[in-house]
């Protein structure tokens, strides 16, 4: 059915479809209007889910976790502060093999009080076990948040999936939303470890220096065998709905000499500066990363990289661009763009390959040298 | 319920717990388990209970338990009896979590679960400190008790939390001792009657905590209540009855001294402290009888 929604609607929209038992949620600028929207299904009774308004995200997550260990299907949304008050939980979440579906609205952190997209908050959870997603359309989101139940709750992964959608620049953009009859493209949940008090079990106590390794490694080991699941997937959405999803969104990278790697809207901003730049006879692409976590192995061969991090690690860099140095081995050009909701346009992304110095930082609006 | 021979002979704390000795957290949870039975989940936060179930891959209790970080207990119990109800089975759900994370660092959750109306009972086995981490003060340590983050004794008195619980208005909580296993037996078990939080307070001395050897942990809970440093108590809709072994305790109270004295962290205490503390208990009994007898 075809519709015009929010990013945080077409959110709402696809959990409606996923159908999870239990969904815990507390309200934070600018996800609200997804748990808003979801209690509304519930009361209405368009899901059949319990809601579990709960005081604070640590124990939005605790109670995400609750429920995910009895085996049922579970969801909830946070942004920014709440994301990093449910830090401990996150953690909790993944380590406890819980195929939590999560959707994070990137916000700035405080201080100040700053409500707009940055990805800084998404980032800082990057170490944690979640399989991260980022969207930069509304049907993005919708199907991006779809095919993370599938995703998290297959059993060579098993881990929690955040799905990621820029504040405001999305959570609130109005665009064209094609919803789907979803059939069986989530299968009913099973969770192995599942609470059963007839086998009964511990779950998370004591564990001692020769056996808390063999957990973690157990973790690294299903974040690499969620690569076949993601693209497994993705290939079967296509098949059954016709929206075709990779590790990346490339655009007219075949051929380019500098491509631009973002995330979340800046890659919508990038695939305008890269017509744009290409008018001009540059010939430029657009690398949209999606998948954070697991981070894809990126092909950027003999190309110029310019990275735009919408984040920051102090004393470090840009985190996306860090990232890249580090896989790829080569320089690039780390622009710091976006902070705290900054306005950053084509224009400004095709300024940035205009003048692009390959092994430099350069934040915009700081800096002077583009 | 009137002998010990009516409980369950049905052991779900198996042999071979890592509990120092005279530990009254394990012989309180030895009985809540009994009353509770086999379709049970225990969620336990960071607390001594997180240790005496002993080191993966082996537990010493027989039932499924679902360990949590420190502030999150309630409200991951939430989730579950959520999760649990949804598919429409009746399983229990526990929380069994020390002074600590209900008084202190697991209030908020408690709180919300509580004023959600969340189907689960909340058993605070309180011995007055952080035992796990090694006996730190408490906001349930009582006021001249030593730890050792108040060397010279506490400044300040114990948080009331029963009083913050009936803010929530449950249908049912009680306060209990380990060293009255049959009283705690029956609360257990009619707490599990009830739909929605239920709460209840367990006092349990602690040897190396309270500073006493390791055969008082009984003797010393029964000082307690004898002295009317705890009082035994039902509020059930609202309406508060205080049991028997109390109602003695506030007719003939054994002196408090003689509940202080066995006690190191007691030791050398202010006898002005002492004339504090012998106020406030007054104050509590006299309040808790008046609260009994209001229509």
């Amino acid at each position: 059915m075809k519709k015009i929604a929010t990013g945080n609607k077409a959110v709402a929209e696809a959990v409606k479809q996923a159908r999870p038992e239990v969904i815990a949620a507390y309200p934070i600028t600018p996800q609200t209007e997804i748990v808003e929207q979801i209690a509304e299904f519930v009361t209405s009774g368009e899901m059949r889910s319990r809601y579990i308004a709960v005081e604070s995200e640590h124990s939005a997550m605790a109670a995400c976790i609750g429920a995910s260990i009895t085996g049922v299907r579970t969801f909830t949304a946070t942004s920014s502060h709440g994301l990093l008050y449910m830090h401990e939980m996150t953690n909790w979440a993944a380590g406890a093999r819980l195929p939590v579906v999560m959707a994070n609205v990137n916000r700035s952190l405080g201080p100040g009080w700053n409500i707009w997209a940055e990805h800084t908050d998404a980032m800082q959870e990057r170490d944690t076990g979640w399989l991260q997603v980022y969207v930069s359309t509304v049907q993005e989101a919708y199907d991006a948040t779809l095919m993370a139940f599938r995703i998290a709750e297959h059993n060579d992964v098993l881990l929690p999936v955040m799905v990621n959608l820029d504040g405001f620049l999305l959570s609130h953009i109005m665009q064209p939303l094609e919803t789907v009859d979803i059939g069986d493209f989530i299968p009913p949940m099973h969770l192995p470890h599942a609470i059963d008090v007839n086998n009964p079990a511990g779950y998370g106590g004591l564990t001692g220096p020769d056996q808390q390794f063999r957990f973690r490694w157990d973790m690294e080991r299903s974040m690499r065998d969620s690569v076949k699941v993601i693209e497994e997937s993705e290939k079967e959405f296509a098949q059954r709905f016709g929206r075709k999803y990779g590790f990346t969104e490339d655009y007219r990278c075949g051929d380019a000499e500098v491509v631009v790697v973002s995330m979340g809207t800046l890659g919508k901003e990038a695939e305008v500066a890269v017509d744009q730049l290409r008018s001009e006879g540059v010939k430029a692409g657009s690398m949209r990363l999606r998948w954070l976590r697991p981070f894809p192995k990126l092909n950027l061969v003999g190309k110029e990289v310019v990275v735009i991090d919408r984040d920051y690690s102090f004393g470090h860099g840009g985190i996306l661009a860090t990232s890249i140095v580090a896989q790829t081995k080569k320089d690039v050009f780390s622009v710091i763009a976006g902070i705290g909701g900054q306005e950053v346009t084509f224009d400004d992304v095709a300024g940035f390959v205009r003048k692009r110095r390959m092994g430099t930082e350069f934040w915009f609006g700081v800096n002077s040298h583009v | 319920m009137d002998t010990i021979a009516e409980i369950p002979k049905e052991e779900y704390i198996l042999k071979c717990t890592s509990a120092c000795a005279g530990c009254s957290d394990s012989l309180a949870l030895r009985y809540v388990l009994k009353a509770a039975g086999p379709d049970t989940v225990l969620v336990v936060p960071a607390c001594c209970t997180s240790v005496i179930q002993g080191i993966y891959p082996n537990t010493a209790f027989n039932i499924p338990v679902y360990n949590i970080a420190f502030g999150a207990a309630a409200a991951c119990a939430s989730g579950m009896s959520n999760a649990f109800r949804a598919a429409g089975k009746k399983t229990n759900v526990i929380v069994y979590a020390g002074d600590g994370g209900t008084l202190d660092i697991g209030i908020q959750s408690m709180s919300g679960a509580f004023e959600r109306g969340t189907d689960f009972l909340y058993i605070c086995y309180d011995n007055e400190a952080y035992g796990n981490t090694g006996m730190q003060r408490s906001s349930a340590t009582p006021l001249g008790a030593k730890t050792t983050t108040t060397p010279t004794g506490k400044t300040d008195v114990k948080k009331d939390i029963d009083m913050i619980i009936a803010a929530h208005e449950p249908p049912y909580q009680a306060t209990a001792c380990a060293a009255y296993p049959q009283d705690l037996f029956k609360k257990v078990a009619k707490a599990l009657t009830f739909r929605g939080p239920t709460f209840i307070h367990v006092l349990a001395p602690c040897p190396p905590g309270w500073r006493y050897s390791t055969e008082k942990s009984v003797e010393m809970g029964k000082l307690a209540v004898r002295s009317g440093m705890w009082v035994l108590y039902e509020r059930e809709y609202g309406k508060l009855t205080i049991g028997p072994q109390s109602k003695t305790a506030m007719k003939k109270p054994v002196p408090l001294e003689e509940y202080l004295a066995p006690q190191g962290r007691f030791k050398g205490i202010d006898p002005k402290t002492v004339e504090i503390l012998r106020q406030r208990l007054t104050r509590n009994l006299q309040k808790l009888a008046a609260e009994e007898a209001a229509p």
